[in-house]
């Protein structure tokens, strides 16, 4: 599903991938770990395309991303549901808005929206914040809202960038337990995260980064090191 | 793409109704350098129109004729006249004829001339000149010929009017660039304010993969509206504005340069189509401007 091969990436100086290969299948589950300022969100950006390698070969989903053009980007985006620490919810729009914006944006109809949307948050468990405003409702009911909306177009890729770094520990567990559901329904997951005894926990697969090189890739892995 | 057209305009308006302040202040603007616009539209239009006719009556050499003269001597005089160098056509006006043009050229103040008992007008030749500047030799030759009575030719005052015309005409058209430009800038501040206050959804936008006509669809229908809008309304007061500008200025311009104003109706219906061209390019542009430098990728 998702392919790297010698990928490098540089910020002038600074080296914040190099040399990178790896291979993610379909279904997988994936850890992403490693210090501070290791590359992790500069390796979920090359995935999503946001930023462009400066050398090797990036391939997902089938499609090798420098031969995509700029018109295929946002296609390319609809496969994958993005998942952020700072949920990235528009404060001016409900619960409800916010989840179904993702649907307009692939021109779904009303009656389809009006369907999926209020079963998506049930799904979620927040079935009754329908009408709220993301300011006023907890880290953890954001964070649901926030996976609703990178879920709901059904994409074969669901990436999170430290989606617990804002909650507690029990409300991160829940989450968790969510994010788990959804790879169990087929989705590829990559989540770049700093909890460790999530990673211990969980017994997925571990890709450990540090200074922009992939330094460890096991199956069943453990966090690996202290903060 | 009808359904995410709409959807693109459905969006234009609820953000320029968020932005309520900022969408009338513009809307102000554009109409007020509209307005100036139109006046200077009319000025030109106007001075086109008197010049076109000054060229008309006073490009030409009149050569009046002795009532004794003949219509088959005019007819003689014609052909040679025509063989001349600068003469691009010679005609012969009767006295009938030019008492005819005559209550053309003063429309509405004609019933002056119905006070006449007998056309003091003399019968006339009326050469066309495919050249101003031989029209001094043929007026001068024109003089000496036998049964003519008098010759008249306005070479200087054809050529002042023509070149304050110009003037006035570059003079205008300069002012309705400048007008068009600043009207542009507004525009593309409105979009940036625009751009700036959706940053953060266009960001999430961009991630849940939005295409690029999705983000900037409402933004480009946000400036043609504005454009729009204000095209309308200055359409609106420009045509009241001019309807009495003739009213009170119609006399006075007849009486000055013995022509009419341009016909309300007919400057209306083509600054109609004017104005809305100009609103929906002024609103493209500016849109266009301000995503261009503000959106990034
Ligand atoms: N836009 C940028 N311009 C310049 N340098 C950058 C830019 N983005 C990231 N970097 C640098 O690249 C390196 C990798 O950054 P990256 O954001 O991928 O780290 P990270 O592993 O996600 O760190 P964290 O765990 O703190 O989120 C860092 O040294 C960072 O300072
Ligand atoms: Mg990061």
């Amino acid at each position: 599903m998702i392919d790297f091969k010698h990928v490098t990436k540089e910020y002038g100086d600074t080296v914040a991938l190099e040399d990178a290969t790896i291979h993610i299948d379909q279904g997988d589950f994936v850890f992403l770990v490693g210090p501070t300022g290791a590359g992790k969100s500069t390796f979920i950006k090359l995935i999503s395309k946001e930023l462009e390698p400066d050398s090797g070969e990036i391939i997902v989903a089938g499609k090798e991303l420098s031969k995509m053009s700029n018109r295929e980007i946002p296609i390319h985006r609809r496969d994958i549901g993005m998942v952020f620490q700072d949920f990235k919810l528009l404060d001016n729009k409900t619960v409800f808005e916010n989840v179904a914006f993702a649907m307009e944006i692939v021109h779904c109809s009303r009656r389809t929206i009006n369907r999926q949307v209020p079963q998506m948050l049930s799904v979620m468990g927040i079935e009754d914040k329908a009408n709220n405003f993301p300011q006023e409702l907890s880290a953890g009911e954001q964070q649901r809202v926030a996976i609703a909306r990178a879920i709901i177009n059904n994409p074969r890729i669901l990436i999170a960038d430290e989606p617990t770094g804002n909650l507690d520990p029990d409300t991160a567990w829940e989450i968790m337990e969510l994010i788990n559901t959804i790879n169990r329904r087929g989705t590829t997951v990559v989540m770049v995260t700093h909890a460790k005894d999530i990673v211990n926990r969980m017994g997925k697969r571990v890709v450990a980064i540090d200074r922009g090189r992939i330094v460890r890739d096991n199956r069943g892995g453990e966090y690996g090191y202290d903060d | 793409m009808i359904k995410s057209a709409l959807y693109s305009i459905k969006q234009a308006f609820k953000q320029m109704f968020r932005n309520k302040g900022m969408t009338f202040a513009s809307i102000f603007a554009i109409t007020a350098m509209m307005l100036i616009l139109s006046l200077f539209l009319f000025l030109s239009v106007n001075v086109e129109y008197l010049t076109e006719t000054v060229k008309n009556q006073f490009g030409t050499i009149e050569v009046f004729l002795l009532d004794e003269t003949s219509k088959d001597q005019a007819e003689n005089m014609i052909v040679s006249f025509k063989e001349m160098d600068g003469v691009e056509d010679a005609v012969y006006v009767s006295k009938e004829q030019a008492m005819e043009e005559f209550k053309i050229r003063w429309g509405d103040n004609a019933y002056l001339l119905n006070g006449l008992t007998e056309n003091p007008l003399p019968n006339a030749i009326r050469i066309t000149l495919s050249d101003l500047n031989s029209g001094d030799i043929i007026a001068r030759f024109c003089a000496t010929v036998q049964g003519v009575e008098d010759v008249r030719f306005y070479r200087d005052e054809v050529g002042k009017v023509v070149r304050i015309s110009n003037i006035i005409q570059r003079g205008a058209l300069v002012v309705i660039a400048f007008l068009v430009i600043i009207s542009i800038v507004v525009v593309s501040n409105t979009i940036k304010l625009t751009v700036m206050a959706r940053e953060n959804e266009i960001t999430i936008m961009k991630y849940i993969g939005a295409t690029n006509w999705f983000i900037r669809g409402p933004m480009f229908f946000e400036g043609i509206i504005i454009g729009l809008i204000s095209a309308a309304v200055s359409v609106g007061l420009s045509s009241l504005i001019y309807v009495r500008l003739c009213k009170v200025l119609g006399d006075q311009a007849f009486r000055l340069f013995s022509t009419q104003l341009v016909m309300p109706q007919f400057l209306i219906t083509n600054i109609v189509w004017i104005f809305l061209a100009l609103g929906i390019s002024i609103g493209a542009c500016g849109s266009i401007i301000s995503m261009r430098r503000y959106l990034k990728a």
